[in-house]
């Protein structure tokens, strides 16, 4: 009796009005778009990445090595016939503008899950946005190791797919020290770019070239600021001082004016030169005289990991961009392929889902050092990535011979540090 | 502070002429930016905010002239006459618009055109930085001259700058060209009303502020990496040369951006991480004992 007076109550303008109602809250909540995506739409992924200024490198190369797993994905098929749609905005560097962007993709886009292709500061800012909103987010060029290693900022839905700063310092610390034993080299200069990554990068090198070759001597710290055109006053300390090694953690053009301006007083031939930063095609080929024989760690260089599948994705990168991939690209196109692993080893596109089966994941990949690389659980980042150092020669292929860092010995050292600031 | 390292590289022959020559680089660089900043501001009362724009067109176009014809000295006249034209258009176009308008609306049109040459120079070269490399006649060793290194690049780097500063001060000092310039910007109606096309000389003279813009980035390609944006950092440091040496002033340009470049390279061994301070201590006292610069015929 109920339900039938309930019925003779519908009016027609009631009926209008709860209509009315359901399109408003539809509009506010979104939730035909979530169902429509969730089943047939897109597949919507945010990317916040430094498209513009002197940087932009960062995002132009990142957004590639993203894309080019998307397009073969999207060729495959898709997820059961739905294709990846990237959403690609340009955060400037600035962490609240990239705080505001990765809100917007979450609650006005509809997107799925984030790709964070933010350096550091921009990271940080992102992770806060995820944390709150629960939206799945893979980091990608954060190499700062308090983002994942520290429990208090990690979050169970972040996951990141880049090399880090304690990993590489382990790695340039123990191939620092070697050569300094082999060749006697006891008198230590470092120039750093006068910013956080720069002090904390030198730092950490300084720890590990200390731990293994205890009798090394610290003479002048150099810190020219960023984007600093003029290296004179530099170059002139060096050859006051007369070093037997030089560590620096400059970068892109950066470390090219340095290179070559340093080149003009034969600056390179009067010491053991280690370059943390330098082996990325687009700084090693954009030097129009590289000197034979600074010491790099590898950041991309077709030749490591060596095997016939990194050649074929600089290959497919060079053919489809026209430019080479940087260190940003592999660390992109790493980020995306775990995204799609963990699509369809669910066989869906909820972030809740994907984050679950993420952690421990197992890929095959041209960037690991044995052809896999693992996203390590318990503080889910990845970690079997090619890392070593090499030295250069002046042309193609610039770095022919990278020795490969024990992960062992990085494991071991890595617990260690961790000890040391109370994350475990 | 590090005075003990300063009185020790003065007491040195090497690590003075060392330095001498690293500041003597840094300021001709700079004197040939401020110099065309300075010469604008002169004749056409505008504050030119996109002049280090024009040295990074002139680094880039540099550097594509010099990819094909691999001829150092054809790149870098192409690069001066390149932005030299630019500047005519910038005025006939734009700058033309705006005469008589506040500074307000000179930023804002000048910010734009920084703005824009970043996202074209991007479209055309690319987002990556890009690296002229050292021209083959210049790759030798460096000269040893009383114990200390001289790059031959920054030898020729110098005295082609002092010939660009000579050929100035005859241009502007000597030459009928200058009295009609000197005669504008000192009253630019009076010039207009005696019969000079003072429309035309301002083209001009945008056109040879570009001109000295475009050398100074053709210079500085085979040393600095070209990347969009990078007229930025040379704009500020040739604000304070123009500024210390009075605006208009192309002699106090000259000397306030030798001024400025042996400040950076001696400032360097007492406050390394207050170089850029230091420059704008300098003209802090500058502005406090003579407010217009130091070389400047206007009241203090």
């Amino acid at each position: 009796m109920n339900n039938n007076s309930s019925k003779k109550n519908l009016h027609r303008r009631d009926f209008v009005k709860g209509i009315g109602g359901v399109a408003a809250a539809t509009a506010v909540t979104g939730f035909p778009a979530i169902v429509r995506a969730q089943n047939t739409g897109p597949i919507k992924i945010g990317v916040s990445s430094i498209m513009s200024g002197r940087v932009a490198q960062l995002g132009s190369s990142s957004t590639n090595g993203a894309k080019l797993g998307v397009d073969a994905f999207n060729a495959a098929g898709g997820l059961n016939g739905r294709m990846i749609e990237l959403i690609i905005r340009d955060s400037k560097g600035k962490p609240d503008e990239a705080a505001r962007i990765n809100r917007d993709f979450i609650n006005r886009d509809d997107c799925d899950m984030i790709l964070s292709l933010e350096a550091s500061t921009g990271a940080f800012a992102v992770q806060e946005v995820v944390r709150e909103l629960g939206t799945l987010c893979m980091h990608c060029l954060s190499e700062t190791s308090s983002l994942t290693a520290d429990p208090k900022l990690r979050t169970a839905n972040a996951f990141r797919s880049g090399r880090q700063g304690a990993h590489d310092a382990i790695s340039a610390g123990s191939y620092a020290a070697g050569i300094a034993k082999e060749k006697g080299l006891k008198k230590w200069m470092t120039v750093g770019p006068n910013y956080a990554y720069g002090h904390d990068t030198t730092e950490q090198f300084l720890k590990y070239l200390n731990h293994f070759s205890s009798d090394v001597e610290l003479g002048s710290q150099l810190w020219p600021k960023i984007f600093q055109p003029d290296y004179t006053d530099v170059i002139n300390k060096i050859l006051q001082e007369k070093p037997d090694a030089v560590f620096t953690c400059l970068w892109g053009g950066d470390l090219s004016s340095f290179i070559e301006q340093g080149n003009l007083y034969g600056l390179f031939d009067q010491a053991q030169y280690f370059c943390i930063a330098l082996a990325d095609y687009t700084t090693m080929a954009a030097v129009k005289n590289l000197p034979t024989g600074l010491h790099s760690g590898n950041r991309y260089v077709s030749t490591f990991p060596g095997s016939a599948a990194n050649a074929a994705w600089e290959a497919a990168y060079v053919n489809k961009f026209g430019s080479r991939p940087t260190n940003w690209s592999w660390e992109a196109a790493l980020g995306m392929q775990y995204l799609i692993e963990g699509m369809k080893k669910t066989g869906t596109s909820d972030g809740n889902e994907i984050a679950r089966v993420l952690p421990g994941m197992v890929v095959q990949s041209p960037f690991g050092v044995d052809g896999t690389i693992t996203m390590r659980a318990e503080d889910q980042t990845v970690v079997e990535y090619g890392t070593g150092w090499g030295v250069t020669q002046s042309s193609e292929p610039f770095m022919p011979d990278v020795a490969a860092t024990d992960w062992k010995l990085i494991y071991e050292l890595e617990a260690a540090w961790k000890k040391e600031q109370g994350y475990i | 502070m590090d005075f003990s390292s300063l009185f020790g590289c003065i007491s040195s022959a090497s690590c003075l002429v060392t330095q001498s020559i690293s500041g003597l680089t840094i300021g001709m660089l700079l004197f040939l930016v401020a110099s065309g900043l300075s010469l604008i501001f002169g004749v056409l009362k505008i504050t030119n905010f996109a002049h280090g724009s024009f040295y990074m067109l002139g680094a880039y176009f540099a550097l594509t002239v010099y990819q094909v014809t691999n001829n150092y000295f054809l790149a870098v006249c192409a690069a001066a006459l390149g932005v030299g034209l630019f500047g005519v258009l910038f005025e006939r176009f734009l700058i033309r618009r705006i005469y008589g308008s506040n500074v307000l609306m000179q930023l804002l049109l000048s910010y734009a055109v920084i703005l824009i040459l970043d996202d074209v120079v991007m479209l055309v070269w690319g987002s990556e930085f890009q690296a002229m490399g050292m021209p083959e006649m210049f790759r030798v060793p460096p000269l040893r001259f009383a114990g200390a290194y001289i790059p031959a690049f920054y030898i020729f780097l110098i005295l082609a700058a002092f010939a660009i500063a000579g050929g100035l001060w005859f241009l502007i000092e000597k030459t009928r060209f200058g009295k009609v310039v000197r005669a504008a910007a000192h009253n630019g109606d009076m010039a207009s009303a005696l019969g000079i096309n003072t429309s035309l000389l301002y083209s001009v003279t945008l056109g040879l502020g570009g001109v000295l813009a475009g050398l100074a980035g053709g210079l500085a390609a085979p040393v600095r990496s070209l990347v969009p944006g990078m007229g930025m950092s040379i704009l500020i440091e040739s604000f304070i040369v123009t500024v210390i040496g009075g605006m208009g002033s192309i002699m106090g340009a000259f000397l306030s951006a030798i001024i400025i470049g042996l400040t950076r390279s001696f400032g360097g061994i007492v406050m390394p991480e207050f170089t850029e301070g230091l420059m704008f201590l300098v003209m802090v006292i500058v502005l406090i004992v003579k407010p217009t610069g130091l070389f400047s015929k206007g009241q203090d």
